[in-house]
């Protein structure tokens, strides 16, 4: 009996949903093996429910500094543990934490990690589905190794609980780690300026590319975001040109967001935009070119200058209220 | 699926600039039920038009690509999309400041106001961020400008639409030409298929695997061409428009730098050809950018950068200004730098605008489509025919050949004897043995290696002494030699035999056969047989399409004999014309049969010495052919001759050529027969007699009546254009034919200076002549007259200066010379009175 | 201060991925290359810091030969010199990258002295393994952090500035370390004419290490199925705003 270890970030005393997606996975792979999880917040009130996805153990670690645990401090966690449960397999979700404590934990068992998986298989070797190019491709490979230690990409795993959960037994135990484990940790934080919409999180996000030609042309998408309580994003091209600062930016190497209305104003729809944007529940395309490859992704599409059609539709907006 | 039409009168297949202008004025011509097709996205295609530099420099030293630039210009002006800035051509070195003065010329040959040289100084004020100390002057052009073509084409759709006489489609991929019966009937597509009348190409560097679809060729080559984009530029922060200096060409680099809003766009034609086919296009979902702009190649540009910075340090060495943008753009090229326009010789109605440039889209879209629908365009499109190919010409190797050599030209110092390099050697003449032997320097035409002098003639620069005019100064020399004049000399004195192995030649045989003649000819065809009849072939609307000589061989047989140049485009028009019923049909013989030419006073007794037939003034008089038997030959003899003397044109079978070069060769050395080279045939011996050639003196866009060469009266026979020649004779002309002799070749240096054609034709002060039809006169032939001493120049006068005696100007490489009309009118300079052709 | 500056050349895509016949690379005879956004940066903080502190910046690829146009383009924007580490063009895993990259440094290191930073982009944008800089600096026994978007050099230490959800968490670590940036670290430089006319003249140190046997082996590339219809044309130019307001109302956003 070689149990899944998975590791669980929680938000606000609940398990993260990115976790949970990452568990459902983990469940399936470990094919009614034991699946025990590493909560990497120490709240146990978060693991309380996880029997809902099949996890028989949360382990908490304790520790006098855990509060401000280093990426290398949760590696080492995950090894004690890993090595103290005999663990066959390691899962997370692959968020920036998760990813860069699994991949510590690659580099000091000197085994592979397979990042961004949206499907494996159990084997010998393992099969798997990980997402490339922000997801715009995907890979299949082969995974070579005694413990496999993956990451979920986030978002591709639709979260299922199993039938007749049981109580989840929480267990404690101390972190053992080295001095050298906790030199890297965060020596301050510094909050986001507060004021605006997020980018991440907002609702409705109305984005600007190439074809707004310009900083100042940003006004107009500025004016409709505003109707619309929206958050401005953009393209790469605007953030290179210097049109809008990179925290705009919507794409595979600026953010990713989920909002429930994209409006994507000027913008051809490349594949580095697209991995920022896949998760809008709707997209709507304003753009002079009706064959733009992103109005094969938007769900409405207007065609035409951007520069006629954003401020009529203000004007529409404001002559409804 | 489809939602296209099922039957049109034409396609257009090809959004860019060129697709839109032919759809466009098709429609504003009065047709319909056009279809204009895409198989990228509107209004950017993913085609050239997208990615183009989009400015427009106006001076060409080609006639036809200057007349089809400026119609352009004046189109984009009224769409309101050009935008003037000015142009400045740089010189670096001395050489090009001399062909800073041919572009001046040029400029005034082609009516191109205002252009003026400047010195660096004034350079410099026209172009602040450039260093005026590496140059040495420039060829300034105020009427450059830019235009946004895109623009342009989208507007022409639109009021094509709005019409009604335009269907688009965007989208639309075709897979597929039908052809039937020799002629263009189906068009399928991605989204249907279409029924179609006419078809036409205007798929820019996909051309020519649409065309092949329909079995047809365009040949031309996909290219690269490199531009980047640096900036911000700190002097061009706030500027109000694309476009506020001048663009520059830095000709000695090949390159060119322009101001694009506040950063500065350098294109490079410098670097090595690199040439693609045009399946390594990617369709538009595998390109990153658009199909036609490729990844930049760094390493091809380094040199170009170097040079960049050299001539712009202040913006180009700027730490601060960055490599935006940088791609390889992807043009079109073909084997001899002309577009490729017109009716295909291959497939009935299926028509080609391809290899064009933004710069002159509009106005040869607005030409083809005159030529679509009215037979002829207003321009004279002879040096970009599709039909001028020579099968060798289609072939991949060649074009690819020839585009690579000629890439680097693009902004050359290009002498208008130039030849080839590459791809040589592809026809030779039966004599081609002889005339290595004899020391010849090869030029070539369509294809054939021609003597244009032998070396072997160098004894005669002796023998005619002060007789043979020598030139000093390089460009004059540069292709050409003074045996030229000397061979001439003894060609006129004795004899001489010629290699004219690059006619083409073509039969018109059948019942149908004189009516097909009959119908192209402005000549009475209708002649007894052993005839042969020198006669222009007119276009529609009575100016040349050509001028070939025809004989009779038979009742129901005609040969008709042509230049190589323009062979193929003639075998098209005499194919077009054949009577309709399939009474008559066309056999190109001109790989079967090779001829020479043997005139001058002598040439009767050497000719007499070889034949028992009788070859006396009495007995084979001058405009008559015949077989006479030379040895163990039957050659058919033509006493013809475009050097105006006494002689033959003698036709052979090609395998049995050499001999009768050999026998006439024995037979010629007691006489002091000469080789002859097509310098001779060509420029010397043609001018001396006021000879009109084709694409020359004669283009459509003069008349008989103005070429001189109009006959007392006009056959009852109907012939093309032959409504349109009545009336130009009854109309007084507006310019008129006429030999110039120059009276001083002494420039400023004291160098004497000889012109070499296409040079602006000048009142005494300076002033440029022009007609009222608005053509203004420049040199349209020139070269020396060795018999009469003088170097000779023809050109079209309005008839106030058509008149013997009357002095005039012309302008050379920056100076005024004075000439005198010698000739008004077809009246040779030499034996006027064509004695020597009758004796 | 030293600084090596570690990039990978990735093709340049754009609004779709082709793959090549066999499924095993995205087709590439049509595309540019360059390397990824995160990478950029990277290259261009190694020449601000250098630019503000005098030393030596080394710019580090593993990849075809072709790749030295990447290197180039780093040294274009300023980077002193350059390694590269050639390959055949066959993928390299995570771990085999790693190792030879902890080879050629420690062999740098060796002539010219210890590298005071290590930058690495965050994950490269076509695999996006988000690993090799971790595994280098577990090999060096580095102190290494990710996801920075802020990075100050101070005399013995180098401040760092990781995005979270709620803001930054600063990192204060002694050099040397190992740094894995994003985009958004600064604005990269377009590389200037005499710029890249320098880059041609810089050296380049040229290697190939064998290729370890992989253990994330790829088996094929496929590319995800996409929506599969067209958008919903709700009108063109100006006068289809109604229409759009229409459809925020329909789905309660107005």
């Amino acid at each position: 009996m070689a149990p899944v270890l998975v590791l669980v970030e929680s938000a606000e005393g609940s398990p993260a949903d990115v976790s949970l997606q990452a568990l459902t996975l983990a469940r399936s792979f470990a094919g009614g093996e034991p699946l025990e999880v590493l909560q990497i917040d120490p709240d146990p009130g978060a693991a309380e429910n996880l029997g809902d996805y099949g996890v028989v153990s949360a382990h908490i670690a304790d520790h006098e500094g855990i509060g401000s645990f280093g990426p290398d401090a949760w590696a080492a966690t995950v090894i004690q543990l890993a090595d103290g449960i005999s663990a066959g397999a390691v899962f997370a979700a692959a968020t920036d934490r998760g990813n860069d404590i699994m991949a510590r934990v690659g580099a000091r068992l000197g085994l592979p990690v397979a990042v961004n998986c949206i499907a494996i298989s159990a084997g010998s070797p393992i099969t798997l589905t990980r997402q490339r190019w922000g997801g715009s491709l995907l890979e299949e490979a082969l995974l070579h190794s005694p413990r496999p230690l993956v990451t979920v990409a986030l978002h591709t795993v639709v979260i299922e609980r199993v039938a007749g959960s049981k109580q989840v037994e929480v267990l404690h135990s101390r972190a053992d780690v080295n001095e050298r484990d906790l030199r890297v940790r965060p020596a301050e934080h510094v909050a986001a300026p507060s004021g605006g919409v997020s980018l991440a999180e907002a609702k409705v996000v109305v984005s600007g590319g190439r074809g707004v030609g310009s900083k100042e042309g940003f006004a107009i998408i500025e004016e409709l975001a505003g109707l619309l309580g929206a958050a401005v994003g953009c393209s790469r091209v605007v953030t290179s040109a210097g049109w809008r600062p990179h925290t705009d930016q919507v794409g595979q190497t600026g953010t990713k967001i989920a909002p429930d209305l994209y409006i994507a104003c000027g913008i051809s729809g490349a594949t580095q935009h697209m991995a920022g944007c896949k998760g809008a529940k709707r997209i709507l395309a304003i753009n002079s070119d009706a064959e733009a490859p992103i109005m094969l992704n938007a769900d409405y599409a207007v065609v035409g200058d951007l520069k006629e059609i954003l401020p009529a539709i203000s004007a529409e907006i404001r002559k409804a209220r | 699926m489809s939602n296209l039409p099922s039957h049109v009168r034409v396609v257009v297949i090809g959004c860019g600039i060129v697709g839109n202008s032919v759809a466009y004025h098709l429609g504003r011509l009065g047709w319909r039920d056009i279809l204009l097709l895409d198989k990228g996205p509107l209004p950017n295609p993913g085609g050239s038009t997208g990615h183009a530099s989009n400015f427009i420099y106006l001076v060409d030293h080609s006639k036809e690509m200057t007349a089809l630039t400026i119609d352009s210009v004046n189109q984009y002006r009224d769409l309101g999309v050009f935008t003037e800035s000015g142009g400045i051509e740089v010189a670096r070195t001395k050489e090009r400041m001399q062909e800073l003065t041919r572009r001046m010329a040029s400029a005034r040959s082609w009516g191109i106001e205002p252009v003026s040289l400047v010195s660096p100084a004034e350079v410099k004020r026209l172009v602040p961020y450039i260093d005026e100390s590496i140059i040495l002057g420039g060829f300034y052009t105020p009427g450059v400008g830019v235009v946004d073509s895109l623009r342009a084409g989208t507007m022409m759709r639109e009021r094509g639409q709005a019409a009604g006489a335009l269907t688009v489609s965007a989208k639309t991929d075709v897979l597929g030409i039908d052809v039937e019966h020799g002629r263009v009937r189906r068009v399928r597509t991605t989204n249907g298929d279409v029924e179609a009348e006419m078809v036409v190409i205007t798929c820019g560097v996909w051309s020519p695997r649409v065309a092949r679809m329909a079995g047809a060729h365009i040949p031309l080559t996909p290219a690269v061409h490199q531009m980047i984009d640096v900036g911000p530029v700190p002097r061009f922060a706030g500027a109000k428009s694309d476009i506020e200096f001048p663009i520059v060409r830095d000709m000695d680099t090949n390159m060119y730098e322009r101001q694009a809003g506040g950063d500065l766009e350098i294109g490079s034609y410098a670097h090595r050809p690199i040439l693609y086919d045009p399946e390594d296009i990617p369709p538009i979902e595998k390109a990153a950018l658009s199909p036609t702009e490729f990844p930049f190649t760094q390493a091809d540009f380094e040199v170009q950068m170097q040079h960049a910075l050299e001539l712009m340090p202040e913006i180009v060495g700027d730490e601060k200004v960055g490599v935006k943008y940088a791609i390889n753009g992807i043009l079109s090229l073909t084997p001899d730098g002309m577009p490729v326009l017109g009716e295909s010789p291959d497939v009935k109605g299926l028509w080609a605008a391809a290899a064009v440039w933004v710069k002159e889209g509009p106005g040869t879209g607005k030409a083809i489509a005159e030529w679509m629908a009215h037979g002829e365009s207003e321009i004279d499109l002879h040096s970009s025919d599709i039909a001028r190919f020579h099968e060798h010409q289609k072939t991949r190797a060649h074009v690819r050949a020839r585009a690579a050599e000629g890439f680097n030209k693009t902004y050359g110092i290009v002498h208008p004897s130039e030849q080839w390099a590459s791809n040589r050697n592809v026809r030779l003449s039966p004599f081609n043995v002889r005339e290595r032997e004899l020391g010849a320097t090869f030029f070539e035409a369509a294809g054939w290696e021609r003597p244009q002098w032998y070396d072997s003639n160098a004894p005669l620069l002796e023998e005619f002494g002060d007789r043979v005019t020598r030139r000093s100064a390089e460009w004059e020399s540069r292709w050409w030699s003074p045996i030229i004049n000397a061979e001439h000399l003894a060609m006129r004195e004795r004899a001489g035999i010629f290699d004219l192995s690059a006619f083409t030649i073509f039969d018109i045989v059948g019942p149908g056969a004189l009516e097909s003649v009959q119908s192209v000819a402005l000549r009475q065809m209708d002649v007894p047989v052993g005839r042969v009849a020198y006669t222009p072939v007119l276009s529609l609307n009575g100016g040349f399409k050509s001028d070939l000589t025809i004989m009779r061989l038979g009742e129901e047989r005609f040969r008709v004999v042509t230049g190589g140049a323009s062979g193929m485009s003639d075998r098209k028009w005499f194919a077009d014309h054949l009577a309709l019923d399939g009474a008559a049909h066309l056999a190109d013989l001109t790989s079967s049969l090779t001829t020479i030419g043997l005139w001058g006073p002598r040439a009767r007794a050497i000719v007499a010495s070889v034949t028992s037939d009788d070859v006396s003034n009495e007995g084979f008089k001058f405009g008559t052919c015949r077989t006479i038997e030379v040895d163990t030959l039957r050659v058919l003899a033509s006493r013809i001759s475009y050097v105006g003397d006494l002689g033959w044109e003698l036709y052979i079978p090609m395998d049995q050529g050499l001999k009768l070069w050999d026998i006439l060769w024995e037979a010629g050395k007691p006489h002091g027969l000469a080789p002859c080279g097509i310098g001779v045939y060509g420029t010397t011996g043609r001018l001396e007699k006021c000879y009109r050639a084709h694409g020359n003196e004669l283009e459509t866009e003069y008349n008989v009546m103005e070429a001189g060469m109009a006959a007392p009266r006009v056959k009852e026979d109907d012939f093309v254009g032959k409504e349109a020649h009545l009336r130009h004779r009854e109309e007084e002309p507006a310019a008129i034919m006429c030999t110039l002799t120059v009276d001083d070749h002494t420039s400023k240096s004291g160098e004497k200076r000889y012109m070499l054609g296409r040079e602006p034709i000048l009142t005494r002060d300076g002033k440029r002549i022009v007609d009222r039809k608005g053509r203004g006169s420049y040199v349209t032939s020139a070269g020396a007259g060795p018999s009469i001493g003088k170097h000779i120049l023809m050109t079209y006068l309005p008839p106030e200066h058509a008149v013997a005696g009357t002095p005039l100007a012309v302008e050379y490489m920056g100076e005024r010379y004075p000439v005198t009309v010698a000739v008004a009118g077809a009246t040779p300079v030499f034996d006027p009175e064509n004695l020597r052709l009758r004796s | 201060m030293r600084v090596l500056v570690a990039v990978k050349r990735v093709p340049f895509t754009g609004g779709k991925m082709v793959l090549a016949p066999d499924a095993m690379s995205l087709e590439t005879k049509h595309l540019g290359f360059t390397i990824s956004p995160h990478e950029e940066c990277g290259v261009e903080e190694a020449v601000r810091i250098i630019e503000a502190h005098g030393g030596e910046s080394v710019v580090l690829t593993l990849g075809p030969p072709e790749a030295v146009e990447q290197l180039r383009d780093a040294m274009a924007l300023g980077i002193d010199r350059a390694i590269h580490l050639q390959t055949d063009g066959g993928e390299w895993d995570a771990e085999g990258t790693a190792g030879a990259i902890v080879e050629a440094i420690q062999a740098d290191e060796a002539a010219s002295g210890p590298f005071d930073l290590i930058l690495f982009g965050n994950e490269s944008a076509d695999s996006g393994g988000f690993q090799v800089g971790l595994r280098v600096a577990h090999a060096l026994g580095r102190p290494v952090v990710t996801g920075l978007k802020g990075v100050k050099v101070e005399s013995a230490s180098v401040r760092c500035e990781q995005e979270t959800s709620d803001g930054r968490d600063v990192y204060v670590l002694p050099l040397p370390a190992v740094l894995t940036v994003k985009e958004g670290l600064n604005l990269p430089r377009y590389p200037s004419v005499p710029g890249r006319l320098r880059a041609g003249r810089k050296p380049v140190a040229t290697s190939t290490p064998a290729r370890p046997k992989v253990r994330l082996e790829t088996t094929r590339l496929v590319v995800p199925a996409g929506r599969g219809r067209r958008a919903e044309l709700l009108g063109s130019g100006p006068s289809a705003a109604p229409a759009v307001v229409e459809m925020l109302r329909s789905i309660g956003v107005v």
